[in-house]
């Protein structure tokens, strides 16, 4: 049975210091759901909360209508992954995958049937009587996801589970994971703090900072609409540029050039932040139109050209093109910059807000 | 993450444990002391408070010259281990010596057996009528001179104990990493002033804290000065003397004496805590130092050095194994061998050999059980009553052994709790000195455990006492039973607790031997450490089973 988490007004402390000061969110049935942030944003604290390994110094947990915040860890039936599989050395890949059913006081068959089911999802059953320490680290990830989710639990954690992986079996593991959730239906809630990772396998993301989400939504949601700088800047790559912006022709200047912005909620003149990244800049030699700038690198990565190019100002901002034969900007030329006005994002100048109307 | 481990510690049952493992210390080590104290600074006519004991002790300076020779053995003792230590461990890991592995055996077997069973060797071969006195006066008309007294205790309790130093410090070079010594070589520094100036201060702390080990177990030693000191009385000798006198002794005096050996170690040993800290270093070494082949010169001093050094130490041993298999008249060795002593020791002291398997064997458990609980409340369960526990599980390693023995004895020899004279007591003995070794080894076994393997074992229902018996102790098991073994050594060989302890019904192997020696039955004394020998070295042999080759460490 799969449910939904909802957390109200959650502080976690050590002793005097704060690391969750107010937390309330909301997480759907079978829904994936992802905790991204910097290390030390407090996004383990609250898994590990909700597992029932931290103290809760203050708000309330539900699993559906059910208040954990005072029930057992072993009674709380969620499943968890850990960053270092924490497979149990001395038991058998068998007996790592049935020691929560055995808890349970499972008939035998059931338990070897149930074994045998997730071993066989996992793709591990050929080696149910390994010792752990024979197994590779992509071959532990299995057991210990089969061990997590043998015991049909309400509810499955994972803590960075990734993290210990090398590259390509990482993208490999990612897809198995989020294949299984669909396919067993399960609330999961999954920490990372790779925002890559984040985005392939989550329905929704929270990003956090300092025990403080500062924004949910779907990948795609706070990649194009961040809340704040912070997020802006933490998911993907983006220029942050100075601009002034008037009320009255709906206008925003940069070093100069300006350009027209009539979804802002702003009442006054002020001085704003643009979040502009690296793919809605146009560039060309052929027009004058645009920021007159100099390019002052280029870095060839294959698939992609990154420029380096420099304001009149002299700020330098990065710009991401498809890579092309015989390309025509060279080092030192002098290029034209437009912006892709409708891709961008616009910030009060503190950072926290942004101006950009809900469409 | 170490600082996450704050799983709900309210009621559960490791506050249960913790309670228990309070009470224990409470009876068994609290109370015994507090009452030592009493003992000693209550005058017993009057019931009030004076401090005539003390005043006694050093207002005479026959007392006080006990203590003054006490310090002379155990710096003198603490200076030449270290001195002789350090170089053997610096040769073992830094050259390739012929018939290493062996050699290495020697040492640890050196350090294991009783030393007042080596000094009782060093008397069959060095003393008046010694083998080797003898062959020199007769033979070759040279009077080698005296080894009782100062020199005598200072030469065996050094061949004895050096090995403590051989072994934390070949710990400790495992951490020193190659390329410190290349680039100290690089920079124009090598040979001998490297060793001084790069070496020496890495492992500085880990001198400290052998030296401390080496420190209490010289200063605590019974045996060795008994029998080789003659006129040369130190602490623990005045220690028993007073409490045991024939002419009723006066366990108040021995209270107070016993209290400032207490004040002395205690004082030790904070100064040693005090000088390591100030001089640790984080060393993690990815390229450990490799053996390399001595050429000329150095090889044949770095060989000489160990073989002669390792030779003196294992020689009272072989001796004493030689002796026993020799023909007896009386209490006389004569020529030609046989097994008579054995047939001896058996037929006179049976009860000796199963006591020593009995009363270590069940404090082993004790022990054990202890070690693991106390290990897990005080790492993973952090708060003001552990840290209570961690501390006063500690408190044994400072004190001499016949202290602990004194402070049992007065505690327990009435009722409502009346112990001495029975197994248990002695049991209690050995539990509450060699507990402080245990824990530390499975406090060090633990830290190595990840503590989500728990959290997975709970997570997926299994309750606190179940994860910790299901997962948690087979998983520290093979740290567990290898300090277990190690405990067992030190047990069997045992003598200032279960000196002050035993009855006839609770006699050990040690006790016998020192008996025996005392009433110049050598050749059952041989037989016996014979016995104690082979039991040595059987444990050992299975210690290297269970801990794959691990390190040995006190």
């Amino acid at each position: 049975m799969s449910v939904s988490i909802s957390i109200r007004n959650a502080v976690k402390k050590y002793g005097e210091n704060t690391i969750i000061p107010d937390l309330s969110i909301d997480i759907r049935d079978r829904e994936f759901f992802t905790l991204l942030g910097p290390s030390g944003c407090g996004k383990t604290t609250l898994l590990r909360m909700i597992a029932g390994f931290n103290t809760i110094e203050g708000g309330d947990f539900y699993f559906d209508d059910r208040r954990i915040n005072d029930m057992d860890v072993s009674k709380r039936n969620i499943g968890m992954v850990f960053q270092n599989y924490a497979i149990f050395p001395h038991y058998t890949v068998r007996q790592n995958v049935e020691f929560g059913l055995k808890n349970r006081k499972l008939p035998k068959a059931e338990i070897e049937a149930s074994t045998n089911e997730f071993l066989d999802l996992m793709k591990m059953l050929e080696f149910k009587d390994r010792m752990p320490e024979l197994l590779s680290g992509g071959q532990q990830q299995r057991v210990a996801l089969a061990r997590a989710l043998v015991i049909k639990p309400d509810v499955l954690l994972m803590d960075e589970p990734l993290s210990n992986l090398d590259a390509k079996l990482r993208l490999e593991m990612r897809q198995v994971i989020r294949d299984l959730q669909k396919e067993v239906g399960i609330t999961t809630i999954y920490v990372t703090h790779d925002q890559e990772e984040a985005m392939a396998i989550s329905d929704r993301i929270a990003v956090m900072k300092d025990g403080i989400i500062q924004h949910v939504g779907t990948p795609p949601e706070i990649y194009h609409r961040p809340s704040n700088i912070f997020v802006a800047t933490f998911i993907g790559r983006t220029n942050l540029v100075d601009a002034e912006y008037s009320t009255a022709n709906k206008m925003v200047t940069i070093d100069g050039y300006e350009f027209g912005m009539d979804n802002l909620s702003c009442e006054s003149d002020s001085p704003v932040v643009l979040s502009i990244r690296p793919e809605d800049f146009q560039m060309s030699k052929d027009t004058t139109e645009g920021i007159k700038s100099r390019i002052a690198d280029h870095i060839f990565l294959g698939l992609n050209t990154h420029y380096l190019v420099e304001f009149p100002n002299k700020q330098t901002i990065e710009i991401i093109h498809e890579s092309v034969m015989d390309s025509s900007y060279k080092t030192g030329d002098t290029v034209y910059l437009s912006i892709k006005a409708e891709k961008i994002n616009v910030f009060s100048k503190d950072g926290n807000r942004n101006l950009i109307r809900a469409a | 993450m170490q600082l996450e481990q704050t799983i709900k510690s309210k009621r559960d049952v490791w506050s249960l444990v913790t309670i228990a493992v309070l009470g224990a210390y409470g009876l068994f080590l609290v109370y015994p002391l507090l009452n030592l104290l009493g003992q000693a600074v209550i005058d017993k006519a009057t019931g009030r408070f004076s401090l005539a004991y003390f005043q006694r002790f050093f207002g005479k300076r026959y007392y006080f010259n006990t203590l003054l020779n006490s310090f002379k053995v155990t710096f003198g003792v603490t200076i030449l281990t270290v001195g002789l230590g350090t170089p053997l461990a610096y040769i073992f890991t830094r050259y390739k010596i012929r018939g290493k592995a062996f050699v290495r055996i020697l040492i640890i077997l050196s350090s294991m057996s009783a030393p007042f069973i080596g000094a009782y060797s060093w008397i069959l071969l060095l003393g008046r009528s010694g083998v080797i006195t003898t062959f020199f006066r007769d033979s070759l008309g040279i009077n080698i001179p005296s080894i009782y007294g100062f020199t005598g205790i200072l030469i065996v309790l050094t061949l004895q104990l050096y090995p403590l130093i051989f072994l934390y410090v070949t710990g400790a070079l495992k951490n020193v990493d190659n390329s410190l010594l290349e680039a100290s070589d690089n920079l124009g520094c090598s040979g001998m002033r490297r060793f001084f100036i790069i070496i020496v201060p890495l492992i500085l702390p880990t001198l400290f804290a052998g030296g401390l080990l080496v420190f209490m177990r010289s200063l605590a030693d019974f045996g060795t000065p008994m029998l080789i000191g003659e006129g040369f009385r130190t602490f623990p000798v005045t220690i028993f003397e007073e409490f045991i006198s024939e002419l009723g002794g006066d366990d108040g005096f021995a209270a107070a004496i016993s209290i400032i050996a207490i004040i002395i170690t205690t004082f030790i040993f904070i100064i040693q805590r005090y000088l390591s800290r100030r001089k640790r270093f984080t060393m993690s070494s990815l390229n450990k130092i490799r053996p390399i082949e001595a050429k000329g010169l150095t090889r044949i001093v770095i060989h000489l050095y160990t073989y002669l050094l390792v030779g003196l130490s294992i020689m009272p041993q072989v001796y004493i194994i030689y002796t026993s298999f020799k023909k007896v008249n009386g209490t006389v060795f004569v020529p030609g061998y046989s097994l008579q002593s054995y047939a001896d020791a058996f037929n006179k002291v049976g009860r000796a050999i199963s006591n020593t398997l009995i009363i270590p064997g069940i404090s082993l458990v004790v022990i054990v059980i202890f070690a693991a609980l106390i290990a897990y409340i005080t790492v993973r369960r952090r708060n003001f009553f552990t840290n209570i526990v961690d501390t006063v599980s500690m408190v044994p390693y400072i004190i001499p052994g016949s202290v602990i023995g004194i402070t049992l004895l007065i505690a327990f020899n009435k009722p409502p709790i009346l112990l001495s004279g029975t197994m248990l007591i002695m049991i209690i003995g050995l539990v509450l000195r060699r507990l402080p070794y245990t824990i530390r080894s499975s406090v060090a076994v633990l830290q190595q455990i990840p503590m989500n393997i728990e959290e997975a074992a709970m997570s997926l229902g299994s309750s606190k006492t179940k994860t910790f018996y299901k997962i948690t102790v087979p998983m520290m098991a093979a740290g567990l039973i290898a300090g277990g073994i190690l405990s067992w050594v030190t047990m069997i060989s045992e003598l200032s607790t279960a000196i002050l302890l035993y009855v006839g019904r609770t006699k050990t192997l040690t006790v016998e031997i020192y008996t025996q020696i005392i009433r110049g039955n050598y050749g059952i004394a041989a037989a016996l450490s014979t016995i104690l020998a082979v039991l040595t070295v059987i444990s050992l042999l299975i210690f290297n089973r269970v801990s794959k080759g691990g390190e040995i460490s006190m």
